[in-house]
């Protein structure tokens, strides 16, 4: 089996496109502009009955550019890097330029707020696995995924991918920064039936250094035991009822609190936190902070998408809510300064507390434990929320039964201010970090 | 039949830039086919779109989108090998037909067919939509909306009008002699707001599409219709309640609420699952899974529709595919691999969100049938329940069935009377439970506006959704307060 031949990975050379569209920009009069160049390649595998089922090779680039004509803007975005395309996409923007409102919260950051000097994070480790050894490690997941339990009759499957990526960040104001990262992935997707009912469960590992990765063994136990737990699943009776959102359930919570303090819903007037900056929002013991610099997080970033400075921000101290999350455009539009956030948050971390789960379900004793969510009902304007859940009926502190097929209701505000324990098992697949969350009562809808 | 002019269009497009000849493009399929190679194909694709977003009563942004590329497939049994490439040159052809044939050991070259165009499709015409209005006349249509709503109700705060356009063009060629082109215009218009009364703000939302030009919205002026519903539905929700929690009657207003069977049935029927056993309607052809006064199905061939295709994205001709027939299993919905694999026929249901992407089983225009029922009756037979007439997204467990779909306006029904509205809720069932449980089913089949987008393996495609006026017995409705 061959390999790809190797892409050229010269950040110098999007270095150099990027001046070359700021260049260009200028020639067609933009008083400023500004370009983002991503680039990224790699491999997925999956494998399913013994054999390898698919291989991708992947290799996407994009160059966006935004011009200014004053207050002005106008965008374009472009796969094809060659010189005549660049300079049409750049044509493109500025004639659209001409036809969009004067804005007075446009234009780049301010000098004083770009990261001229930037840290060197640690955020790129090549994996050095081939495509056949990928393969072969899906195909081991599967293997022994399959064979831990009888009634886990097939793997939908079992994946392995690659991907190195540049990410670079250049304005007219003289600021250009690039940044490699590396995301390496492995899951394995089972189905488990027994009698009539089947039901399907997974498990992954990430991380942007390979060697964290989780072995396979453990990922295809994982996969396995999440499967078959889910076998004999009751529904609940319609009632109130105390509620663990599980760590992965639980990032899912904290995201609606991203959502809703972020500068784009704020100056929409889109949020149910809106005006509330230096009031309860959680319970006093809670805080969240952000850690843009963390070495091999998946999350971490040296500057923003205006190419400011990623900084430790800190949005909630004692449950008081401290900071909005905002990039030059929110900022300017709510009279603010930038918290270094256009794009998001990057690693935004909840500090845990000192039970583990089972701590966590004794001290909920009887109630309801998370851990699938389904649909996207939740408003962030207003704070309701409703969504389907599968999980587990506690009592005694311990786990009695599967369910699924219902849902738990609330308002945000209140969810949150309800919360009362964050466990210490901190999920740390994705940008924000987070324990399991004791919830002190929701509505189920069930039978 | 796919007409000459659309190839010509196409090959204009993807072709003529590049330089590249059939008979090179036969090369890389000769290079990609061999004796363990059941099928290959080369698919080029190029969208250039566009987006222009009011926003604060100015037209706040405007941008210009262009992506092409080739992506490259060999399969061999069920192993399959995928490569693509954004520059549409020999050398990366060949590159990723490499990459791509890599899944089995090489072996001797065998001869490709010769290609043939299957009769497709004239679906929609083959134009340009980005320059059927003028620049000017795109803003100026956003500024009356926006200037319009706003003066129609104080209480608006906040309006978002935006207007997007795709045109994209498409050229596949698979070593079983399938040629397929065909030009895809795609627009839409859409209106979200917010109102705020006595510090009470609520939202609405409303918008439309599909595959024709702009001069769509400016007919009937319903660019400004989608903003009076819009606007309808954030005052609704001023009034909104608490919604109830629990199982109970459930009707279904016409159209959009057709992500119903989206999820609870489309999905499930998607031939990938049922090739490899893990759908809860796996094996299950022949069998009764909903009520007789259910027909259900996804026709890719409706003039116009957001979610229709001339040929899917492997050449086929999309059909008009009975799912499911008076509550019987008629049917699943096919690519060619999963087909081959199964030894069925593709229904014309391969598609792919674009060409760094592989085409799997997806749906088109999925909806149920008119029945006899008029819809005042199906309210009035209801003594307590819901009514729910707009719905956000919905999401589906294809194993266990499970699925939900999330109410953005809904109303109690009292003794057969639509009464107080209440607010957003999901709803929750199991797909071929609910369907047993539909008992009546209305005789004002709608279709949805031309907003769907279903999201699959991490691949977005345009879908549209549609159904009558429904009864479902019982479903359980996600709301906050307890039933006495």
């Amino acid at each position: 089996m061959s390999e790809i031949k190797k892409i050229e990975f010269n950040p110098a050379t999007f270095e150099a496109m990027a001046e070359e569209v700021l260049r260009e920009a200028k020639r067609k009069g933009a008083s400023e502009a500004e370009v983002g160049i991503a680039f990224n390649k790699g491999f997925s595998v999956s494998a399913r009955e013994g054999e390898v089922e698919t291989v991708e090779y992947n290799q996407d680039k994009i160059v966006e550019i935004k011009v200014y004509f004053g207050k002005k803007s106008g965008s374009a975005s472009i796969s094809d890097l060659r010189d005549e395309a660049i300079k049409a996409a750049v044509e493109a923007a500025c004639h659209i330029a001409k036809f969009t409102s004067e804005d007075p919260a446009a234009g780049l950051a301010d000098k004083s707020e770009l990261a001229y000097q930037f840290p060197h994070l640690d955020l790129s480790f090549p994996w050095s696995v081939t495509v056949e050894q990928a393969i072969e490690l899906a195909i081991q997941c599967e293997r022994e995924a399959l064979a831990i339990d009888q009634r886990i009759i097939s793997a939908e499957e079992a994946s392995i991918s690659t991907i190195e990526a540049w990410n670079l960040y250049a304005n007219s104001n003289g600021f250009s920064g690039a940044f490699p990262y590396t995301r390496h992935d492995m899951s394995c997707v089972l189905v488990a039936k027994e009698d009539d009912e089947m039901q399907r469960d997974f498990s992954y590992t990430v991380a942007s250094d390979p060697s964290l990765l989780k072995s396979v063994s453990l990922i295809a136990k994982e996969a396995a035991e999440r499967t078959v737990r889910r076998l004999g699943a009751r529904r609940l009776p319609t009632m109130k009822t105390p509620v663990i959102y599980m760590a992965e359930e639980a990032r899912g919570l904290m995201g609606h609190f991203t959502a809703a303090i972020s500068g784009g819903s704020l100056y929409r007037k889109a949020s149910f936190l809106l005006e509330h900056l230096d009031k309860q929002i959680f319970p006093a013991f809670m805080h969240i902070q952000e850690q843009p610099y963390l070495s091999r997080a998946l999350g971490s970033a040296p500057f923003d998408n205006d190419g400011v400075a990623t900084r430790d921000n800190v949005f909630i101290e004692d449950g008081i809510l401290k900071n909005y999350l905002l990039g030059v455009y929110s900022a300017r539009k709510l009279g603010m300064k930038t918290t270094g956030n256009a794009g998001g948050a990057h690693n935004l971390i909840i500090r845990p507390g000192n039970k583990n789960l089972s701590e966590l379900l004794k001290t909920m004793q009887k109630g309801l434990l998370i851990t699938e969510m389904m649909g996207n009902g939740v408003n962030i304007v207003t704070g309701d929320y409703s969504r389907g859940v599968g999980g587990f009926w506690v009592e005694n502190g311990e786990i009695q039964y599967p369910v699924h097929e219902i849902t738990v209701a609330g308002k945000l505000q209140e969810m949150y201010k309800n919360i009362v324990e964050i466990g210490n098992d901190v999920d740390i697949r994705g940008n924000i970090r987070t324990g399991s969350i004791l919830i002190e009562e929701m509505m189920v809808a069930g039978e | 039949m796919m007409t000459t002019e659309v190839l010509d269009i196409v090959r204009h497009d993807l072709l003529d830039p590049t330089g590249l000849t059939d008979n090179q493009l036969q090369k890389v399929l000769h290079q990609l086919a061999g004796p363990q190679i059941d099928y290959a194909d080369l698919y080029f694709q190029s969208t250039y779109s566009e987006s222009w977003v009011m926003e604060d009563s100015i037209i706040k942004s405007g941008s210009f989108d262009i992506d092409r590329g080739v992506g490259v497939r060999a399969t061999s049994g069920e192993k399959t090998g995928f490569a693509y490439a954004d520059d549409i040159v020999m050398p990366a052809l060949l590159q990723a037909a490499e990459a791509a044939r890599s899944i089995v050991k090489q072996g001797q070259d065998k001869s490709v067919q010769a290609w043939h165009q299957l009769p497709g499709h004239k679906l929609y015409l083959p134009i340009d939509p980005l320059h059927s209005l003028s620049e000017d006349d795109k803003v100026s249509l956003l500024q009356r909306v926006d200037a319009y709503i706003r003066q129609k109700d104080t209480r608006v705060v906040q309006v978002t009008v935006s207007l997007a356009g795709e045109y994209e063009t498409i050229l596949v060629m698979a070593s079983d002699g399938h040629l397929g082109a065909d030009v895809r215009p795609l627009v839409r218009f859409n209106v979200s707001l917010i109102v705020e009364q006595n510090g009470r703000r609520e939202t609405g939302y409303a918008g439309g599409g599909g595959r024709f030009n702009y001069q769509y919205f400016l007919q009937d002026n319903l660019a400004f219709e989608y903003a009076d519903e819009a606007l309808r539905q954030a005052l609704v929700n001023l009034d909104a309640t608490e919604a109830p929690a629990g199982p109970m009657p459930v009707v279904l207003g016409p159209g959009w609420p057709g992500v119903l069977l989206h999820e609870a049935v489309g999905h499930g029927l998607e031939g990938d699952f049922n090739r490899k056993g893990i759908s809860v309607y796996s094996g299950r052809k022949g069998e009764k899974v909903a009520s007789s006064l259910c027909t259900i199905v996804d026709n890719g061939t409706l003039p116009d529709r957001r979610g229709s295709l001339n040929i899917d994205d492997e050449g086929t001709p999309t059909q008009n595919n009975v799912l499911i027939e008076n509550g019987i299993l008629k049917n699943y919905m096919m690519d060619k691999r999963n087909a081959r694999l199964m030894g069925e026929k593709s229904t014309g249901n391969g598609r792919r969100e674009s060409y760094a992407h592989l085409p799997i089983p997806r749906m088109t225009n999925t909806y149920m049938l008119a029945g006899q029922s008029d819809p005042q009756e199906i309210i009035a037979s209801v003594k307590k329940g819901l009514y729910a007439v707009n719905f956000g997204g919905g999401q589906v467990d294809i194993t266990s069935g499970k699925f939900v779909f999330s109410a953005s306006e809904a109303y109690l029904i009292e003794n057969g009377k639509i009464g107080a509205p209440v607010k957003g809720a999901t709803l929750i069932g199991n797909g071929p439970d609910v369907l047993t449980k539909v008992s009546m089913v209305g005789n004002d089949l709608k279709l949805d506006s031309g907003v769907g987008i279903c999201g699959k393996d991490g691949q977005s495609v345009p879908v549209g959704v549609g159904q009558p006026t429904l009864l479902v017995d019982e479903l359980t409705v996600g709301g906050t307060r307890s039933q006495s």
